[in-house]
């Protein structure tokens, strides 16, 4: 099947359902790809309609009413079939995308490091968590050790708490100093979320704990307990889930593999979010890790000039640059400590998808030659999240993505050939 | 009172509401879904759909991600406990 | 900065590598020059088949007596290698391919290779996920699979533990006494074998070498759906074609439960980039015999390169003008199954000794190669 948009929207959070609500208001056609099966994002995954925070539910309500918008959830990319004509993957089918505008807005993952005993069942990511329970899984009861770093500790233990959780202790790597110089510095960005953010952190919880880190998850077939490196000394906690993410890092193979310019971990894009291709433009954390409200104003200037409506896309800029430097506060705040990447015995996994340890990683110098002989980065995640992790531990940097861009039935491969041709 | 739906994991009718993920509808305390390359046991990790850690059969087809499917009626789930 | 050597391996591919173990364990001292990853070229690419191909009695030869090295090799640490004596199957879906099934059956018997040829029912006990109305295959038995990288990086560390040095490095020209790097460096040596594949056109551009592009896939795990690597016999006439795209079915079951998907060929495309039309319609001749594939996930699509010669055998031995420089390249689909015997052949012709295949039937000198290109 081929279907044709004005717009393309990749990715339905906060920054692709502001661009396609943006983009939609110029009257031409958006359609708007996301992979889970619900729009929303990670931070309003369970559904637009529930959240408390109102701009969630305008949204839902403005594009549900919007004829010219098409919203095709559960969908996931392939590859690039030509420059304005991408081929999507759903659960039953596969169809080609031809558009003349494309918007990215594929968000951010977390920052999962390995550590011994990571692969027992029962230890997640801190945001990993939280969406797998927004997504139906019954935590009320269980006791969980929240770990890693940043703000969404404290968001996802308020998300577990508040559905019945017993939440043991929250872990934060870096130290009380910096978190309470985060929390005051917040103050200059106005905003409800913000407010939220800051209240939160100035109530800690009493089981929070800054300077601290997870050593080692441990249980016999599943987790059990958790022992930690804490400013008092080592601490062993018995839990039934441990969430334990550092940070956030942009989704970034797409724009990769279409070859948009990135500096570091982000994108660059220009003042009116465009990258370093003319027609493809860029909005939320793959510019940057800022948040919801960067997301949103970010993605309306997308969707406003990808359709050429550049003046009312300035009126935003002012407003859009006050979180530039929020990106930075948050990095700076929760930057990583060295004995992060020194947890590692040469029996821990590295490479989950197959089965890779550090000491056989350890004998390399670069990814390219770790990944031939040991085979980690081959398999179904394709280096996603051990990419991530050896460029922690060792500093490698890892190759573009190949396509198909994420694991492709080879009935959609097949269909490529007639989907291509019809482009010409 | 919300949509009930009747899938089947790993031979076993459990009741889940509409909108619950794969992964979710395993159920409490359940949450292994594949065996590792060298044989162990694992569960999901990232939650979205990246980690691939969450790989099950669903309807007879393999490795499709729990985390980002959402059940439908008379689903048949199979996770790596389906073959002990 | 200056090195010398007895012998100068330029690549340390699957056939640089083997050319080095080969030289060191003959007492000399080797230096290997490779740009890359070890194993990270056309090695890295292929499907790592170990095969016996009967088109010509060269190339039987040449794999049989191969194929025999790589069972010695391999005994002691299959494992290391990733070695699966999975057998190849040679399907055949009419009465027409399976005579002439039965009739390669006769002539590697007549080689002492085990094989035996399997009907209908045999074919489908063996591989129940064949597609309705295949008429049998030819089994042969001792074919295996490696996987190449490691295999390459065996050879090599095999050639350190004798003293043979690997340098980073690439070979810009071959000069008076060796070559020269990238960086202006000169590494001295006595002899000097040419090793790195295609490229090796550049530092010789009279070389008869052609580039035949492959498509490759590889599934997800899906452990027991497939049992051997499963070929039709029409791969034979297309690894031969001196023009023209081809596509064959060709499938192995890797150890992993994984399932390598090829195979196709394109003329003189120097570029890495997948071709949607052809990957699509390799994937469609895999579908045709293996239904069950549409389902499968791919992980991974990508291409290589492999170096075709003239006459479809590799070029092993003396350059014909270019005095103390030896070619090992030209290996087109069997570079992992002829490395070994590669490398012996090679030896055998640079020390002057008794050479276990005849010499003149691989040798460079086979073609006339154009002095005046060189210069």
């Amino acid at each position: 099947m081929m279907l044709r948009a004005d717009v393309l929207v990749v990715g339905a959070g906060p920054a692709g359902l502001a661009a396609a609500l943006a983009a939609s208001e110029a009257g031409g056609s958006v359609i708007v790809i996301d992979d889970n099966p619900i729009s929303g994002g990670q931070i309003w995954r369970s559904g637009l309609s529930q959240q408390h925070d109102v701009r969630a539910r305008r949204l839902h309500e403005k594009l549900s009413l919007a004829a010219n918008v098409r919203i095709l959830q559960g969908a996931r990319i392939i590859g690039m079939l030509d420059a304005h004509l991408l081929q999507i993957e759903t659960s039953d089918s596969t169809s080609s995308i031809y558009f003349d505008r494309l918007i990215l807005a594929t968000g951010a993952r977390e920052r999962l490091l390995p550590f011994p005993g990571w692969t027992l069942p029962g230890v997640t990511g801190a945001g990993g968590l939280q969406a797998l329970v927004k997504g139906g899984y019954p935590i009320a009861g269980k006791r969980v050790v929240v770990a890693g770093s940043g703000p969404l500790l404290l968001a996802t233990a308020a998300s577990l708490r508040s559905r019945g959780a017993k939440i043991v202790l929250i872990a934060e790597q870096t130290s009380m100093r910096r978190v309470m110089r985060f929390a005051s510095a917040l103050r200059h960005w106005p905003g409800k979320l913000i407010q939220a953010m800051q209240l939160r952190v100035q109530s800690l919880p009493s089981r929070y704990l800054p300077s601290s880190f997870v050593l080692e998850a441990r249980g016999k077939d599943c987790l059990q307990q958790v022992s930690l490196r804490t400013s008092k000394g080592l601490k062993l906690v018995d839990c039934d889930f441990l969430a334990c993410g550092y940070g956030l890092l942009p989704n970034l193979e797409l724009a990769r593999m279409l070859g948009c310019q990135t500096v570091g971990e982000a994108v660059s894009v220009d003042r009116f979010q465009r990258s370093s291709i003319t027609h493809i433009f860029c909005a939320g954390e793959i510019t940057g890790i800022a948040g919801v409200d960067s997301a949103l104003i970010q993605g309306r200037i997308a969707g406003l000039a990808a359709t050429e409506r550049l003046t009312d896309a300035e009126v935003l800029f002012n407003e859009r640059d006050r979180w530039h430097s929020f990106a930075s506060l948050l990095a700076q705040a929760f930057s990583l400590r060295p004995e992060l990447a020194r947890l590692c015995r040469e029996d821990t996994i590295v490479c989950r998808c197959e089965d890779v340890c550090y000491g056989e990683l350890m004998q390399y110098d670069n990814w390219r030659g770790a990944k031939l002989q040991t085979r980690c980065g081959m398999g179904a995640c394709q280096g996603r999240i051990c990419g991530t992790a050896t460029q922690h531990l060792f500093g490698w940097t890892t190759e573009s993505s190949r396509p198909p861009l994420s694991p492709a039935r080879i009935e959609s491969l097949i269909a490529t050939k007639a989907a291509s041709s019809l482009a010409d | 009172m919300p949509e009930m739906l009747r899938v089947i994991v790993n031979g076993k009718p459990v009741l889940v509401q509409a909108g619950t993920t794969v992964i979710a509808a395993l159920g409490e305390g359940a949450w292994v879904t594949r065996r590792s390359v060298r044989g162990t046991e694992r569960g999901p990790l990232c939650g979205m759909g990246i980690c691939q850690e969450c790989r099950v059969c669903i309807d007879g087809v393999m490795h499709r991600l729990a985390c980002q499917t959402a059940c439908h009626e008379g689903m048949h789930i199979e996770t790596v406990k389906a073959t002990p | 900065m200056t090195l010398i050597a007895d012998m100068l391996v330029i690549g340390a591919g699957i056939v640089g590598a083997a050319c080095a173990d080969a030289l060191a364990q003959a007492g000399l001292r080797v230096i290997v020059i490779e740009k890359s990853e070890v194993g990270g070229g056309a090695t890295a690419a292929g499907m790592g088949h170990l095969v016996v191909m009967n088109d010509s009695p060269a190339e039987l030869a040449l794999t049989r007596y191969s194929l025999h090295l790589w069972r010695e090799f391999t005994a002691q640490m299959p494992l290391l290698h990733e070695y699966s004596n999975c057998g190849t199957l040679w399907i055949a879906a009419d009465d027409d391919e399976y005579q002439a099934a039965q009739a390669k059956a006769s002539n590697l018997q007549n080689a002492g290779i085990r094989c035996e040829m399997l009907d209908e029912q045999a074919l489908y006990d063996s591989e129940p996920h064949l597609r309705a109305g295949l008429r049998g295959a030819l089994l042969v038995n001792g074919d295996a699979l490696v996987y190449p990288p490691k295999s390459a990086r065996l050879l090599l560390e095999s050639a350190q533990r004798l003293g043979a040095v690997v340098l980073s490095g690439e070979v810009r020209s071959l000069c008076k006494n060796g070559v020269r790097l990238g960086n202006g460096d000169v590494v001295s040596a006595g002899h000097v074998v040419v090793a790195n594949g295609l490229a090796a056109k550049q530092l010789l551009p009279e070389l008869p070498l052609r580039a035949k592009k492959g498509h490759l896939a590889i599934t997800d795990r899906y452990p027991g759906m497939v049992r051997h690597q499963l070929v039709e016999l029409a791969y034979i006439k297309n690894a031969h074609a001196r023009c023209g795209d081809s596509i064959s079915f060709n499938v192995q079951p890797r150890p992993t439960g994984q399932l390598l998907i090829g195979s196709s060929r394109q003329f003189d495309i120097a570029d890495n980039k997948i071709d949607h039309g052809m990957m699509s319609n390799m994937l469609s001749r895999a579908v045709e015999y293996l239904p069950g594939l549409q389902k499968l996930n791919v992980l991974r699509c990508w291409t290589g390169l492999r170096a075709a010669t003239p006459d479809g055998l590799p070029l092993i031995g003396e350059h014909p003008f270019l005095p103390r420089v030896s070619l090992a390249v030209g290996h087109e689909g069997l570079g992992i199954t002829t490395s070994l015997a590669t490398a012996q052949i090679l030896r055998a012709q640079i020390l002057g000794k008794a050479s276990p295949l005849p010499l003149d039937i691989y040798s460079p000198s086979r073609f006339s190669l154009n002095e005046a290109a060189y210069a």
